[in-house]
């Protein structure tokens, strides 16, 4: 694929540890800089709040008026609410591939990365562990979902997919968040110490917990880094996976197949890849990164996302392959629906957004056209929503029983909420962009210094 | 530059984090043990009724069966609190001026029931049916005690779901032969059928007792 063509830099010539270190610590101190906080964050900042208001209120107006708010109902018990929680769950895993699965490959374009792409892990996560609370009837009651001695006598029934997810979600955020935090700390450490204000360098101080730099604490750190770094990996992999078990272990039609928890892990990578696209492409301009994240980045990341899009592909086929090659009657009628009926055209855009757009990634020179490929990662950000769509509605739509098909019409309600949690992802992910470190900076000097 | 934080700010941090720990553990031991506590299930609580009854002189006194007063145990899910008539079948005769069944009396002449003050109750989503405990050899003081001891009646158990699951997971130990159903403190001798041959002889265990419908229906 490289070609004669010469491949671009991890780093822009000339950089050191220095001039790295103060670049990137001017993008959150912005000491004398005027205004101190850019205008382009505040309007985007505005915009978040916006959105994550309407979320609030639909999250209000849930909690006293019940379900019945939103179009779920039988046969499609299941919408907007697990859709939501899947794609979300999903476009979290990217931030998990990069940071900690590449990590332990040691591959040197991951450094740059990493910290951008764990805040939006984080993020992510953060919006889709509230719909599996918010789609219970009684959400009061969540916590019945964890094993605790209580006076019902009552214990978890450890043999359902939706307890393994209640587990895997509440490992993947807490690993996350503790592994984007300990990242963080000797960065947090040095931008308390260049930092001009007493109030900024109690604020960084107090977050950095007293990470000095001291020959005990580097090798205390690192040791424990490559832990949770190994601990990651498998766990992104394993989240998804119960995940699509959620799915494969009920017997609907279209969901009772043993490729689920691969084709979920897939679909994951490529929302995943499709986001830190998507967030890096403009930060990249307008925090000033040009150094650090080189078209070698966006090279590797178009890869990245080509291969996870080939991945979903071979779902897709052995989707429809499995079922016509299968015994199961009822599966096949729902596929014929989920092909050429009333959710068609969720099918053939989730086919042309997912598979056929992402297929120009192929040629080097539209990998490198950002406009482009932050348009094909938009789209495949969508695709993956229309996927989860036809997955979820389609089949539960169109069930054994053709006395018991129905159909789904999501409410004001439940769209709201999508777009609420779409401002609650922007505001947490602004308020680390502004705040937090963009870039590993203690990670990229030891690469800038090589090995030692 | 002078420095950000004082030595000091290590034994805050320390102490903070060790609070927050404490608190957190405080907090789940509370939640574990409040809802478990007698003053939460009111147990042990004797509760202020219309006549101040007292089992201990009716059972164990005078060696009144249960069944005399709550006639529909063995037919009914209800156990059935006993209408005046049923007092009025001795009190008509002996203490008929006794200050203290005056309320009794009135009741009987103005035909208006006593209104018993509930003393075991279950949530309205709980399906109990007292027949078939007394039916399939659980006795009365399983569930309200020894009210033979009680001067003043008290909820002596729980009564909490676990309570009932308790049994209902391994019913065996808790059943006794039909003919101490009404006995109250008694304990099983060496005459007593072992466990599994009363589950057999009543024909316990073809069905799962802790299916949801069992007590939610």
């Amino acid at each position: 694929m490289s070609g004669p063509a010469v491949i671009a830099p991890v780093v822009a010539p000339g950089e050191t540890a220095q001039s790295l270190t103060e670049r990137i610590c001017a993008v959150t101190l912005r000491e004398g800089a005027r205004p101190w906080t850019p205008l382009w964050w505040w309007a985007a900042f505005a915009v978040s709040l916006g959105l994550l208001g309407i979320g609030v209120i639909a999250v209000g107006w849930l909690f006293y008026a019940g379900l019945g708010i939103w179009g779920i109902d039988w046969p499609v018990v299941w919408g907007l609410d697990i859709l939501n929680y899947v794609w979300w769950i999903a476009i979290a895993s990217g931030g998990t591939f990069i940071s900690a699965l590449f990590f332990l490959l040691g591959v040197e374009w991951r450094t740059a990365l990493n910290r951008l792409a764990e805040s939006l892990t984080l993020c992510a996560a953060l919006c889709a562990a509230i719909f599996p609370i918010l789609h219970l009837g009684r959400p009061w009651f969540f916590y019945w979902l964890f094993p605790y001695p209580n006076t019902m006598g009552l214990w978890a029934q450890f043999r359902s997919p939706l307890v393994w997810d209640f587990f895997a979600i509440l490992t993947y955020v807490l690993a996350s968040i503790l592994f984007w935090y300990f990242g963080l700390l000797p960065d947090l450490a040095t931008l308390r110490d260049r930092a001009q204000g007493q109030g900024r360098r109690v604020f960084y101080g107090v977050l950095a917990l007293g990470f000095r730099g001291s020959g005990r604490q580097w090798r205390h750190y690192r040791s424990v880094y490559a832990v949770m770094a190994a601990l990651m990996a498998p766990l992104v992999v394993s989240v998804h996976s119960i995940v699509g078990m959620d799915f494969a272990g009920s017997a609907a039609t279209g969901w009772h197949s043993t490729q689920f928890p691969p084709f979920f892990v897939f679909g994951a990578a490529l929302s995943g890849f499709a986001v830190v696209l998507l967030a890096i492409l403009p930060l990249r301009s307008l925090l000033g990164l040009h150094a650090y994240v080189t078209e070698r980045h966006i090279d590797v990341l178009g890869r990245l996302f080509l291969t996870s899009s080939l991945c979903v592909g071979y779902a897709y086929v052995m989707d429809a392959f499995s079922t016509f090659y299968g015994p199961d009657e009822a599966d096949r009628t729902m596929f014929l629906m989920r092909v050429f009926g009333l959710y068609a055209p969720v099918y053939w855009g989730t086919i042309l957004l997912n598979i056929v757009f992402p297929q120009l990634l192929w040629w080097r020179s539209v990998r490198l056209t950002q406009p482009l490929v932050w348009l094909i990662g938009l789209g495949v950000l969508v695709g993956m929503w229309l996927e989860r769509f036809q997955i979820i509605v389609t089949s539960l739509a169109r069930t054994q029983l053709p006395s018991a098909w129905g159909h789904y019409t999501p409410t004001i309600w439940e769209w709201s909420l999508l777009f609420g949690t779409i401002g609650l992802f922007l505001t947490t992910f602004l308020l680390i962009v502004r705040l937090m470190p963009v870039v590993a900076m203690a990670e990229m000097r030891a690469m800038l210094r090589g090995p030692a | 530059m002078a420095a950000v934080f004082s030595p000091r700010a290590n034994v805050i941090v320390t102490v903070v984090m060790l609070g927050a720990v404490g608190i957190v553990v405080g907090v789940c031991l509370w939640w574990f043990a409040w809802p478990r506590s007698d003053y939460v299930r009111h147990v042990g609580w004797a509760i202020q009724q219309p006549v101040p009854f007292s089992h201990q002189h009716h059972v164990a006194g005078l060696g009144i069966d249960c069944r005399f007063c709550h006639s529909s145990v063995e037919r009914s899910a209800q156990a059935s609190l006993p209408p005046t008539f049923t007092c009025m079948t001795c009190h008509s005769q002996i203490w008929t001026n006794a200050a203290l069944l005056a309320e009794v009396r009135d009741s009987l002449s103005e035909n208006r029931p006593i209104v018993w003050a509930r003393v075991t109750d279950v949530p309205d989503y709980v399906y109990f049916n007292h027949s078939i405990h007394v039916s399939k050899g659980v006795g009365c003081e399983s569930c309200h005690g020894n009210v033979a001891r009680m001067p003043l009646t008290y909820k002596a158990k729980t009564l909490t779901m676990q309570f009932c699951l308790d049994c209902h997971r391994d019913p065996g130990p808790n059943l006794r032969p039909l003919a101490n159903i009404y006995d109250m403190d008694w304990h099983p001798d060496h005459a007593t059928p072992p466990p599994a041959e009363l589950m057999r002889a009543y024909h316990i265990g073809g069905r799962n007792l802790t299916e949801c419908s069992i007590c939610h229906r």
